[in-house]
């Protein structure tokens, strides 16, 4: 129980951090939007079947906004000097990584609520389809998860924000083959028993990663 | 210090570098023109395949030396681990690109274009860039031990995303041949396999891991004196600054 109330302490400072001042949130909504907008400049995207193209559109506008959220979730705790008192907290380190799991879903999440309508109105095509959002949710936490980790290093490195794209993007192309793919099949008019691969890798993908950094964790954090 | 001239890496040196002259006449001249190819130049192109697929066992062994060490290194905290593991990963990435570049050398008479978004290509190029970022990695941190241990948990990540992504390349076609059972009638380019051009692959497949293992011996010894020549350094430098305040002319006459 002492795990749970340590997930939540952290879950719940992040979350309450960023609705003081809203500016990561506003910062991914704006930049998803934005990407969406470039991308109908870029490619026109008035085609005969947009249900083609729009899965791409979708899922590299939902990719790109949480980079930006991931990134600043341990370069706020870093430049605040607050990561330090996480740490000198009594408590399991991978509390902490959950914590900031969580709180990065919230937020991903919050933007996917908005992005997704808009993109219902722009481009005419259904996305709120359940079985759309089951992808969309899988994703997800697939990003936050290995994300969550993968900015926890990039923050301690010279670099920075510009570590984190190239360190999580190549781990990520299988979460992007198959949630594209799988939310391209729908949109199509397949049933979801028909999108069952791309689901199940998903699922195996969230799962062994979640597990690999609740291992690992540990040794990011560690001084 | 070492008087004795002839030592097994010597050896180890001797024999690959022997392997290597014979391997290219295996798989150049030894090797006959697969029969089923259609064209002359697509017969003669094939050959490339001895060397694409021995850098491919070469890059392969290097992402799995790299796991190896990069856990073993979380477990045990031995510096050697992360020198095997930041070596392999060189090796890899360094032999990963040679198979991208003679795999486009062979498409260009095969599959007619330099390169096509073929899954499996792209799968490959990522996988490069993986042990890529992992090595921009190790650049990013100056510190000793982080750079370790952010390196071995990345190194973790990769490996284990690779046979992911394999799967995930299967939700699309692919029009690379598959040379190991498995035959996808849209895969352009695939050849039967004789008795001599089997034992061309299994000569050429032996000799890149005998290159892999040369390889790996000497850049592990090459990193582990570097890490030595550093914290010699950091001694020397805390000797002279130490001497500097006491006395700089003492110092200056010994």
């Amino acid at each position: 129980m002492r795990f749970w109330s340590a997930v939540w302490a952290i879950f719940w400072k992040d979350v309450r951090a960023e609705f003081r001042t809203k500016d990561i949130l506003t910062g991914m909504l704006v930049f998803a939007i934005l990407a969406v907008l470039v991308f109908n400049f870029a490619f026109d995207l008035r085609v005969e079947r947009p249900q083609t193209v729009i899965p791409g559109v979708m899922w590299v506008a939902i990719i790109f906004a949480s980079m930006l959220g991931l990134n600043r979730s341990f370069i706020l705790e870093q430049d605040r000097g607050s990561l330090a008192g996480i740490l000198l907290a009594p408590v399991d380190r991978s509390a902490i990584y959950l914590g900031k799991v969580l709180g990065n879903l919230v937020f991903m999440f919050a933007v996917e609520v908005i992005l997704l309508p808009i993109m219902v109105v722009l481009f005419n095509v259904n996305v709120l389809m359940p079985s759309v959002l089951l992808f969309v949710g899988l994703g997800t936490v697939g990003f936050a998860v290995v994300g969550t980790i993968f900015s926890a290093i990039a923050v301690n490195t010279r670099a920075r924000e510009v570590m984190l794209p190239v360190l999580l993007l190549p781990v990520m192309v299988p979460v992007v083959i198959a949630a594209v793919k799988g939310t391209a099949g729908i949109l199509d008019g397949n049933p979801l028993s028909e999108q069952m691969g791309a689901l199940r890798l998903l699922i195996a993908f969230d799962v062994i990663f979640l597990g690999i950094a609740f291992l690992t964790f540990d040794y990011v954090l560690e001084e | 210090m070492q008087n004795k001239k002839w030592g097994w890496l010597e050896l180890l040196t001797v024999l690959a570098a022997i392997m290597v002259a014979v391997n290219f006449y295996v798989g150049l001249i030894y090797a006959p023109d697969p029969s089923n190819l259609q064209t002359e130049v697509t017969r003669k192109a094939q050959h490339i395949f001895y060397y694409h697929m021995g850098m491919n066992v070469m890059a392969g062994l290097g992402m799995l030396v790299n796991f190896i060490g990069s856990v073993l290194y979380l477990l045990t905290r031995r510096r050697f681990w992360d020198a095997v593991a930041r070596s392999a990963a060189e090796i890899g990435v360094l032999f990963g690109i040679g198979v991208l570049v003679s795999g486009s050398l062979w498409a260009r008479p095969t599959w007619n274009t330099w390169w096509t978004w073929d899954p499996r290509l792209t799968t490959a190029t990522i996988t490069i860039l993986l042990y890529a970022a992992y090595l921009m990695l190790r650049n990013a941190v100056e510190d000793p031990d982080r750079q370790a241990r952010f390196a071995a948990v990345y190194g973790t990540f990769a490996f284990i995303s690779v046979p992911i992504t394999f799967m995930s390349i299967r939700l699309w076609r692919t029009i690379h041949p598959t040379v190991f059972g498995g035959g996808d009638p849209a895969a352009k380019g695939a050849f039967a396999l004789g008795p001599h051009i089997r034992f061309a692959m299994q000569f050429s497949s032996w000799t890149f891991m005998l290159v892999f293992l040369l390889f790996l011996v000497v850049r592990v010894r090459v990193a582990l004196l570097e890490e030595r020549v550093m914290a010699l350094r950091q001694q020397v430098d805390a000797q002279l600054s130490r001497g500097a305040e006491v006395d700089p002319m003492e110092h200056a006459g010994s």
